[in-house]
């Protein structure tokens, strides 16, 4: 059965892709338009913004100097920022992939009638304020909460130790709060694994370890890809958990940004450490799909 | 059938249940904090408390939800910014998908990256850039319920186009050829064949639209200006007073979605039985 | 009644995707009322005329005819044709009653209502008219898509290998069935196939199809007993292809030479250009007698061969027998209980009667339209 016409560079092109092509681009202009005036032009603004002339200020205004430096100094002013964000937020994706994949592979093969009720308690608990949450999670991890109490007594924390205004706490946070996007894409990927194939491995004398690690696993990438990228990415600009669950010598980039933005109104600086932030991201981002080897996410 | 072992010894049963268990515990994990919000609803704090812990029983936050200064302002606001945008977003972000999946055009992969790249960026940063943008315009003094709409727009729309474009492909479109082959023109076909089979993608977009938008904190923080919607006023209230009808609302929000997407289910299931 | 006005034609008609050309300037005519099938294996281009005849598809070049009206650029909508997809296409969120009634409604027909009842009592689906598609099984699944189609009464009903996906059984009811409602119904049906056996049992015409262009046009019977191509030789059921030199013709008859022993051809039956042919003749029609033996008086003799290989089919015995020159070739015979049949080792005799065998142009392939194992399915 055929599907519809390419035509390659010369070709007649007839009538019916003329038309198709036509319609595409109407539908896509508008969105496409929302995109560019939205984001692209903020992003490119952003840009040049972050070379203004530090020295102006809000109310006197800025003067656009090409100033390169500024990315320096904001590297070299902010680096440990950077370097603990990028670092609790690597750390709280593995936590996080760690919870979820077992929780994503019950939901898939082991969880019978009960597998659309399961993924419903999956999405519910972000049916609360996600603020709300983080501020529970201050409760729970406060210096008299159960989780301090109990690991005081087992001999974990020390007797005056806290959990709260902690990296320990902060990482907990993050990892919570990303759990849905963790679990979803990885139960996704799961669901589309064919069981026949599980146990055509079994047929030829795999061990259901075994069978595991060479198929289903493999197949599971896209999603494991598609959910740490959707962990990490936004768990490297959050500042609110380690703004409620931290003290400022836990503070991510994020907390600078916001920071130099709203309070101090340093807007070149903002910008420069924002746009640093984005392009590590971004090149992180290409290299680990790279590697994963599944370009097409979308 | 061959004579199989009935004698299951406990570890050959948590060996085959173990992964069973593992996410049970995992999602009861996940609920803790929506157990404390429950609890600390029915709270009955005594001053100022910015750890909200527990001190006393009682059943009047349930009553007087209303009564923090601005907390129903701020639902309302939240309610309208989400309906506004989830439609918006919904809207464009399906014209898009449907471009994207149905017509073969170049430049598709470049579009194709242009919408991923706001689920890439850190809010933070989509959140000051558009700041920066509406300060430089000379909106700065304007800001309140539009920007904040523009905002959550932008950050739905991937997410809508995604959603939407992942039901597309599975579709058929064999389904459209044949509603033309019996008498339906191009707007025709769309409407009583693709539209209704692309309707499941398409509400769920704007189901993920709606929680995204509704529970967004940074990106509305740096364009609300004056404005407050409930996330804000949260963050707002934990330097002032804290009160405990915040949980209240909490828990409402949950067990109104949750009411909603089981209603659905069951809905679903009926409708297959039938 | 026949109605020449109506007929269906393809004029020149091409469809070229990029380099590769699908369908290359294909001319036919259907008779308005006859079943007609578009015969081939997968890629000859039968599916792309289909498409195009429905409008599915837009032609490079060409024309598409419905008796005068020329409907080459008409919208698919706006065509008196209708398909019943290979995979049926089936709406799987309206019922199988909105599904027949949908093209009665879009043409804003008043009572389609009863129309669509009728027709699901004719294709005797009427109990589950509330129901889903995917309730259905795969035969009644087909019947809805036919239903759905023969409804709106298009003066073409294109048939994309609807039966390609039912089981034998059913599938050798329905080419009865359909072959029963077109007769009734006479409206024109062109139906796409690559079985060949399906159709010869339904179709009035057949028209070869290979690699965008046609191979022969004709009724079943002429198309089998006398091919005009290698392609068809082997595409329709099985033929044995000797090599052989043409000697001379007189009085209706072509002589010629197969490896030294001379044969001769009806010249009706010969299709060949020039010295050297293909002397081909079907394994059904060969008898293989004890060597030595006695034949029909006129019959054309092969001596020499000797059976390498013995086949019980039920029906039938196959032989395969090694001729002088190294060819083996293919012995059909009935099992009628008359014989006992031959052993392998047996040296046999072939005969035929003249009328059977055919004369096919040298530079043909010899092996072209054969299945190979990647065809079968």
């Amino acid at each position: 059965m055929t599907t519809g016409p390419t035509a390659s560079p010369g070709s007649v092109v007839d009538v019916e892709t003329a038309r198709r092509r036509g319609w595409g681009w109407l539908m896509l202009i508008p969105g496409m338009l929302y995109l560019a005036v939205f984001f692209l032009f903020p992003t490119v603004q952003l840009f040049f913004t972050s070379l203004y002339d530090p020295s102006g200020s809000y109310d006197t205004g800025y003067a656009m100097t090409w100033h390169f430096a500024n990315y320096v100094d904001a590297v070299r002013d902010s680096w440990n920022l950077f370097v603990r964000s990028f670092l609790f937020a690597g750390i709280a994706t593995a936590i996080c992939l760690a919870l979820s994949y077992p929780l994503a592979y019950a939901i898939a093969f082991k969880s019978g009638h009960w597998k659309n009720f399961m993924l419903v308690l999956v999405i519910a608990p972000f049916f609360t304020s996600f603020l709300l949450r983080t501020l529970s999670w201050r409760t729970i991890l406060s210096d008299q909460g159960p989780v301090t109490s109990f690991l005081q007594t087992i001999a974990i924390l020390p007797d005056d130790g806290r959990l709260l205004a902690t990296p320990v706490a902060v990482i907990a946070g993050l990892t919570y709060n990303f759990m849905p996007f963790m679990t979803l894409p990885i139960y996704a990927s799961l669901d589309k694994v064919d069981q026949r194939l599980i146990e055509a491995a079994g047929d030829l004398y795999a061990s259901p370890f075994t069978g595991f690690r060479k198929i289903t696993f493999p197949l599971s990438l896209p999603g494991v890809v598609a959910g740490t990228l959707l962990t990490f990415i936004p768990a490297c600009g959050d500042y609110i958990n380690a703004e409620l669950l931290g003290t400022p010598k836990q503070y991510m980039v994020g907390n600078r940004i916001q920071s130099a933005f709203l309070t101090e109104h340093n807007y070149p600086l903002a910008a420069t450490l924002s746009l640093v932030l984005m392009a590590v991201v971004v090149v992180m981002v290409v290299a680990y799909v790279r590697r994963a080897g599944t370009e097409d996410l979308l | 059938m061959a004579a199989v072992a009935t004698r299951q010894p406990v570890g050959r049963w948590l060996a085959d249940h173990v992964v069973l268990l593992i996410g049970i515990l995992v999602l009861l994990y996940m609920f803790v904090p929506i157990g404390y919000i429950f609890a600390l609803s029915f709270n009955q704090p005594t001053g100022r408390s910015a750890t909200a812990e527990f001190e006393s029983f009682t059943w009047t936050n349930w009553t007087t939800i209303c009564d923090p200064d601005g907390l129903c302002d701020s639902l309302q606001l939240s309610l309208a910014v989400s309906a506004t945008a989830t439609l918006l977003a919904t809207v464009l972000g399906t014209l898009m998908a449907f471009a994207l999946v149905r017509h073969s055009f170049r430049g598709r992969s470049a579009s194709n990256l242009v919408i991923f790249l706001p689920m890439a960026t850190p809010e933070v940063v989509m959140g000051s850039s558009l700041l920066a943008m509406f300060v430089s315009v000379g909106f700065d003094s304007v800001l309140g319920f539009i920007t904040i709409v523009i905002a959550h727009v932008l950050f739905c729309l991937s997410f809508v186009v995604v959603t939407v474009k992942a039901r597309l492909s599975g579709m058929d479109s064999r389904l459209e050829q044949a509603a033309m082959d019996l008498y339906a023109n191009e707007w025709q076909t769309f409407r009583l064949v693709t539209l209704p089979l692309a309707m499941p993608g398409i509400v769920a977009a704007a189901m993920l639209s709606f929680s995204l938008s509704f529970d967004d904190f940074i990106v509305t923080n740096f364009t609300a200006g004056q404005s407050v919607t409930f996330p804000l006023f949260v963050y707002g209230s934990k330097l002032k007073e804290f009160p405990p009808q915040l949980f209240v609302v909490g828990t409402l929000m949950f067990l109104v979605s949750f009411v909603f997407v089981i209603a659905g289910e069951l809905w679903r299931r009926h409708r297959a039985a039938q | 009644m026949a109605d020449p006005a109506r007929d269906l034609r393809l004029e020149d008609l091409t469809k070229r995707f990029g380099d590769f050309t699908a369908v290359d300037d294909l001319t036919l005519t259907v008779p308005q009322g006859s079943f007609f099938a578009l015969l081939g294996p997968s890629g000859c281009g039968k599916t792309t005329t289909l498409r195009m005849v429905a409008g599915l598809e837009d032609p490079t070049t060409g024309r598409v005819l419905i008796g005068d009206e020329d409907v080459t650029h008409l919208r698919p909508y706006k065509r008196p044709v209708n398909t019943v997809f290979q995979s049926y296409a089936l709406f799987p969120h309206l019922t199988i009653f909105e599904n027949v009634a949908f093209g009665l409604r879009r043409r804003g027909v008043k009572d389609y209502r009863q129309k669509a009842l009728d027709m699901l009592e004719l294709v005797q689906l009427a109990p589950y008219a509330a129901r889903k598609p995917s309730q259905l099984s795969g035969g009644q699944q087909q019947r809805v898509a036919l239903g759905r189609a023969l409804i709106n009464e298009p003066g073409v009903l294109l048939l994309d290998e609807p039966l390609g996906a039912l089981d034998l059984k059913l599938r050798r009811q329905m080419q009865i069935e359909l072959k029963r409602i077109q007769t009734e119904i006479g409206i024109t049906f062109v139906h796409v196939t690559h079985d060949q056996d399906e159709a010869m049992t339904m179709a009035d015409t057949i028209a070869v199809m290979n690699h965008g262009l046609i191979e022969q046009i004709g009724a079943p019977e002429d198309l089998y007993e006398n091919p005009e191509t290698t392609f068809v030789a082997n595409f329709l059921g099985q033929s044995n292809l000797i090599e052989a030199e043409v000697l001379d013709s007189a009085d209706h008859r072509v002589a010629v030479d197969c490896h030294g022993q001379k044969v001769t051809v009806d010249a009706s039956r010969s299709h060949a250009g020039g010295r050297n042919a293909w002397l081909g003749v079907r394994p059904e029609k060969i008898f293989a007698g004890t060597a030595g033996g006695d034949g029909a008086a006129g019959s054309n003799v092969l001596t020499g061969g000797r059976i390498t290989d013995v086949s019980f089919v039920g029906v039938s015995t196959q032989y395969l027998v090694a001729m002088p020159w190294g060819q083996e070739l293919m012995v059909f015979e009935q099992n009628t209980g008359e014989r006992s049949p031959f052993r392998n080792g047996d040296e046999v005799d072939m005969r035929w009667s003249p009328d059977h065998a055919f004369l096919l142009d040298a530079d043909q392939d010899a092996s072209a339209g054969m299945m190979t194992p990647e065809d079968d399915e």
